[in-house]
């Protein structure tokens, strides 16, 4: 059984839709990415799958639980962390109350302010630190920190790359395997596809809310991608 | 020593000032919601200690144990049932609705005590004081309120700064929809800030009561001195407000031993200055 599932899934923004009925699954322990241009719904549909976005209930299924119409502040509970786009730490928390903010839903598991210590070691000196005073990257593992404080089964990283120098995002995606290692699933939303591929078990393109595309990194071919990423059939 | 006193008796004012003002910006400072009806809940507070005063017999002050929490449940029930709906991008719905409450809540303690002045009975307490030098002495009353202040202002420190709760205030006040990821209901947290605001008021309107004598005319001018307070200590500091509150204490103190009768203009000329030489206020917060 899937760990998660969509059937149908949609999303508005007032009167704009921004998804079109969306099904997707992700197994346990799989790493799923997703890839697709600004304005996909790819932000929109981690929005939905953590309440944050009101949906009807059988649209999403958290192991075979119906989870679609409970509140954002439910549902990390329930064992879905999400890692915003944009980091969103908390200016006015040092980074260890960042941490520790994380941990709110009360959720039993292996991790803890050590622990992530110990995947991010520069966070020891920077503890105090108030969390929008460090760098971008040094942000964006203390966001993945504090997401996995709520000790959650499915982890939705949206963007971690963006806007980091390739040296910090290899120091990030480097941390990955601890994090699938401790039983976490991961979704990763990626504008960067190389990077997409590399980490996952499967992909899903999205364009303008719908899935175009759905399978393994490797059964994939690069036109299909192209295909499915911008639309475009047969360019070269 | 005539001047020494009055700027005693200004430092004393200014913690009942910090009292009146400490719940107008905690709860500003969690969900940027101006309480228009702030002072008239202050006078509510009075006339609710009146009320199980004459009822019962007892002393304000032990009543205090009654009134508190009760404006504690109001606070949170208010903020749940009320004002959680009024929160939103547009900042104009918590502001009309809480001039409506505003108007609610005097046109119901006029309906049900009268438009009559009271005075909370002190007792002995009304004229109690220490005798510090020859021809210098300071009310007993006066210090308790001022004592009072402090301790609520470091207990509310405490809070903010130093428990799981008071992160959750702050990381909610920062950004709600994050906080809501964490787990943390907003709608919550909210009324938790309201009740604690609505405490401080019970204590405010309390010692007002045994001060001064109150009317159910008299919120709107608590409300401008609470704002005042905050203003000139700096959104959001804690201890500001406490400072902003003696620097209008001793304003009007001051100010009315120089002009009689002048007092009250004294504190809001002051007040006036101040925003003009620093508009953020003395203490202002460093993130915003």
């Amino acid at each position: 059984m899937s760990l998660l599932e969509t059937s149908g899934l949609t999303a508005f923004y007032g009167d704009f839709q921004a998804l079109f009925g969306i099904d997707f699954a992700i197994g346990e322990g799989e790493t799923v990415a997703i890839i697709g241009s600004n304005g996909a719904g790819k932000s929109t549909f981690l929005r939905s799958l953590t309440g944050l976005l009101p949906n009807a209930a059988e649209a999403i299924r958290l192991k075979g639980q119906p989870i679609g119409d409970l509140p954002a502040n439910r549902i990390v509970g329930l064992g879905i962390a999400m890692v915003p786009e944009g980091r969103k730490l908390f200016p006015s928390l040092t980074v260890e109350e960042n941490l520790k903010i994380g941990a709110y839903s009360g959720r039993e598991g292996a991790w803890s302010v050590d622990r992530i210590f110990q995947l991010f070691p520069f966070m020891t000196e920077r503890r105090q630190t108030p969390a929008t005073a460090l760098s971008g990257g040094q942000q964006q593992m203390v966001a993945i920190g504090r997401a996995l404080m709520s000790n959650p089964d499915l982890l939705l990283c949206d963007e971690i790359s963006l806007g980091l120098a390739p040296t910090v995002i290899k120091d990030i995606y480097d941390a990955l395997p601890a994090i699938q290692q401790a039983g976490t699933t991961v979704v990763v939303v990626e504008q960067d596809i190389q990077q997409a591929m590399a980490v996952s078990d499967r992909v899903y393109c999205f364009m303008e809310g719908r899935v175009t595309l759905e399978g393994a990194p490797d059964e994939l071919s690069h036109d299909d991608i192209k295909e499915a990423y911008f639309g475009l059939k047969g360019a070269a | 020593m005539d001047w020494v006193n009055a700027v005693i008796q200004g430092i004393l004012v200014g913690g009942l000032y910090a009292l009146f003002a400490t719940g107008l910006s905690l709860i500003f400072g969690v969900m940027r919601l101006v309480n228009i009806a702030h002072g008239d809940l202050i006078v509510l507070s009075s006339f609710l200690c009146l009320a199980i005063v004459s009822g019962l017999g007892l002393h304000p002050l032990i009543v205090l144990l009654i009134v508190v929490p009760v404006m504690f449940a109001i606070g949170y029930a208010l903020q749940r049932g009320l004002l959680n709906f009024t929160l939103g991008p547009d900042i104009l719905p918590p502001l009309l609705v809480t001039f409506g409450l505003s108007i609610v809540i005097q046109n119901a303690l006029l309906e049900i005590f009268s438009a009559d002045s009271q005075k909370l009975p002190a007792g002995a307490l009304q004229t109690a004081s220490l005798q510090i030098v020859e021809g210098l002495a300071v009310g007993v009353f006066p210090l308790i309120v001022f004592a009072c202040a402090i301790v609520v202002i470091a207990g509310l420190q405490f809070l903010f700064y130093r428990t799981a709760l008071g992160s959750a205030f702050r990381a909610t006040s920062d950004d709600p929809d994050t906080a809501r990821l964490m787990g943390i209901d907003n709608r919550h947290i909210f009324a938790l800030a309201m009740a604690i605001s609505l405490a401080v008021v019970a204590l405010a309107g309390v010692f007002l009561g045994m001060r001064t004598s109150f009317d159910p005319s008299i919120g709107p001018g608590r409300l401008i001195y609470a704002f005042e307070a905050v203003i000139i200590g700096g959104l959001g500091s804690l201890w500001g407000t406490l400072a902003g509150g003696i620097i209008l204490g001793v304003s009007q103190i001051v100010g009315g031993k120089l002009f009689p009768g002048a007092d009250q203009l004294a504190g809001h000329v002051v007040f006036l200055i101040l925003l003009v030489v620093r508009p953020r206020g003395l203490f202002p917060r460093a993130v915003d």
